[in-house]
């Protein structure tokens, strides 16, 4: 029996490991050389507001922005230098759900959930079918697999969204404001949605929100992005407790300062952050 | 900015949205004949739907601007032809005509404003909503499931049109021969049978072909290259038409010069 293979020294156990990681869009850098981990099964909830580069880290953590340096390990293998098929595989154990839904208008419901099992699997379509209605039971959308994704509401398309991204049976999930323009029943009916999935499955799930309430009820741990940096990485309990000036702005509402000075307000249009809130 | 550096700016703009045509065509080819031996699927239906739509369902306008081009075109060539008391070579200046230049560029026209505006149109929607992003991120891949199909239904198709719209041409043309120019409709076919060689329709076949590919380039590219906002949208659709009606213009220039070098009549 061949020995057990080591593996490689670099390669961490997380499920996903962000590694000095920076961002450029043109000569402009939004990421400015992040790190963090998510260990399998946790749910990572970063936060920030308009502008601090989440969403940016999430369209890089699921390739579709190329880092300019950095690494980004994913199940222990490095998104850039892998093969095309492996990037392929390794998309197929990742889920995304888009901030509007990103269904595809043409197709119904149903054909939006059934597209990745048509094009990954061999299954046949009465499987497919049956799995489709599983998926949107799972969501609570039972029975809407006819319907086109513009005859349904806000918060359907994006629990639609939700199971088009499980299809796969994904490993990781990825949400991209989920419960940012709906209501505040709805946007607790999308987190509790969240959880069960964690719940049912413990599937690692990062989550990009600005939303306070949703964040800490999802969420294993935390991370703050200000400008392009971390600014926090905690647990929930610890970041509640936190006494760092940008953490407890963020938290407590407290609105931006009046830029008074010249240099703050140079500083504000050329995006370089004013020592002091570093 | 200096005359030369602008013209030279310009030129290198030209040739990278050329290099980006070639480079979709060529991800178009390698999705529809490698691929699919790699694991890959090619999902035939979507071609054939696509078909449908540039094709059969264009088959009306495309007869209606044919018969009447052709019609314009007998008119017009009477009017000389009748001074030189030669009105007999009618037929034969509609079938040439019609088949080596009108029949393809007329189709190639029609198929611009139908399809390959809705290509920048529902691609740049699809971009606007993130559908290209969600896509990619079930390790889907853009070009092999949205523009592949495309490219095969717009290939196969855009011939078939040239050769409806060219005997609609031709047709267009015999109803003024026989009411105007003196012909039967036997005499006018046999005219028109005697003027053409096989050379005539394989050559506009060819260049429609061309046009297809062209079309179905620009028309994706533009849906691709669609900003954010709903407004972009509007204007790739119309970047596509424009586009498309200058390059098919000068793709035909340059089959065209080629077939008269090489193949001379």
């Amino acid at each position: 029996m061949s020995p057990a293979p080591t593996p490689k020294p670099s390669a961490p156990p997380s499920a996903i490991s962000v590694r000095n990681l920076r961002v450029k869009y043109g000569e402009r850098e939004i990421l400015h050389g992040i790190s963090f981990e998510v260990p399998a099964g946790e749910t990572l909830v970063i936060l920030g507001g308009s502008g601090s580069g989440k969403s940016t880290l999430l369209r890089t953590l699921v390739g579709l922005e190329q880092p300019s340096s950095g690494e980004i390990w994913i199940q222990n293998k490095d998104f850039a230098s892998i093969s095309e098929n492996e990037r392929d595989d390794l998309l197929k154990k990742m889920g995304m759900s888009f901030q509007g839904g990103a269904l595809f208008g043409s197709m119904t419901v149903g054909e939006n959930v059934a597209l990745p099992l048509q094009e990954h699997t061999n299954l046949d379509e009465s499987t497919i079918e049956i799995m489709v209605r599983l998926k949107l039971d799972q969501v609570g959308l039972s029975g809407f697999e006819s319907y086109m994704p513009a005859q349904l509401s806000g918060g359907m398309k994006k629990r639609a969204a939700i199971a088009r991204a499980l299809a796969m049976d994904p490993e990781i999930l990825f949400f991209d404001e989920p419960s940012a323009g709906l209501d505040p029943i709805i946007a607790a009916g999308i987190d509790e949605l969240i959880l069960k999935l964690k719940k049912a499955f413990r599937i690692t799930i990062v989550v990009v929100t600005h939303e306070l309430a949703s964040a800490f009820l999802i969420a294993d741990r935390m991370i703050l992005l200000d400008k392009g940096v971390i600014v926090a990485n905690d647990t929930v309990a610890e970041m509640q407790k936190s006494l760092q000036p940008r953490v407890r702005q963020f938290l407590d509402r407290v609105p931006e300062p009046e830029l008074t000075g010249e240099i703050d307000y140079l500083q504000m249009l050329t995006g370089d952050v004013p020592p002091q809130r570093q | 900015m200096p005359l030369t550096e602008t013209i030279g700016a310009a030129t290198l703009d030209s040739l990278a949205y050329v290099g980006g045509l070639a480079r979709l065509i060529g991800g178009a080819i390698r999705a529809v004949f490698i691929l699919p031996f790699q694991g890959k699927k090619f999902h035939m239906s979507r071609a054939v739907h696509q078909a449908m739509s540039v094709g059969v369902e264009a088959l009306p306008i495309t007869s209606l601007i044919s018969f009447f081009v052709g019609t314009i075109l007998a008119v017009n060539a009477a009017y000389e032809l009748r001074k030189l008391g030669a009105l007999h070579f009618v037929a034969s200046g509609v079938a040439i005509a019609i088949t080596r230049e009108l029949g393809p560029l007329m189709t190639a026209i029609v198929v611009i404003g139908r399809s390959g505006s809705a290509f920048a149109a529902e691609i740049g929607t699809m971009k606007v909503n993130e559908e290209i992003d969600a896509m990619e991120t079930m390790a889907l891949e853009p070009v092999q499931f949205l523009v592949a199909p495309k490219f095969l239904a717009m290939v196969l198709m855009v011939p078939c049109l040239t050769c409806w719209a060219d005997f609609m041409g031709v047709l267009g043309g015999g109803v003024f021969g026989v009411t105007s120019a003196g012909f039967t409709w036997g005499t006018y076919i046999q005219a028109t049978l005697d003027a053409l060689l096989q050379r005539d329709i394989m050559t506009g076949l060819v260049k429609a072909a061309m046009f297809g590919l062209v079309i179905t380039a620009v028309g994706c590219q533009e849906g691709f290259a669609t900003g954010l906002g709903s407004e972009q949208v509007g204007r790739s659709t119309t970047s596509a038409v424009v586009k498309s009606i200058f390059m098919v213009i000068m793709v035909d220039l340059i089959f065209t010069t080629l077939f008269y070098v090489t193949a001379p009549r």
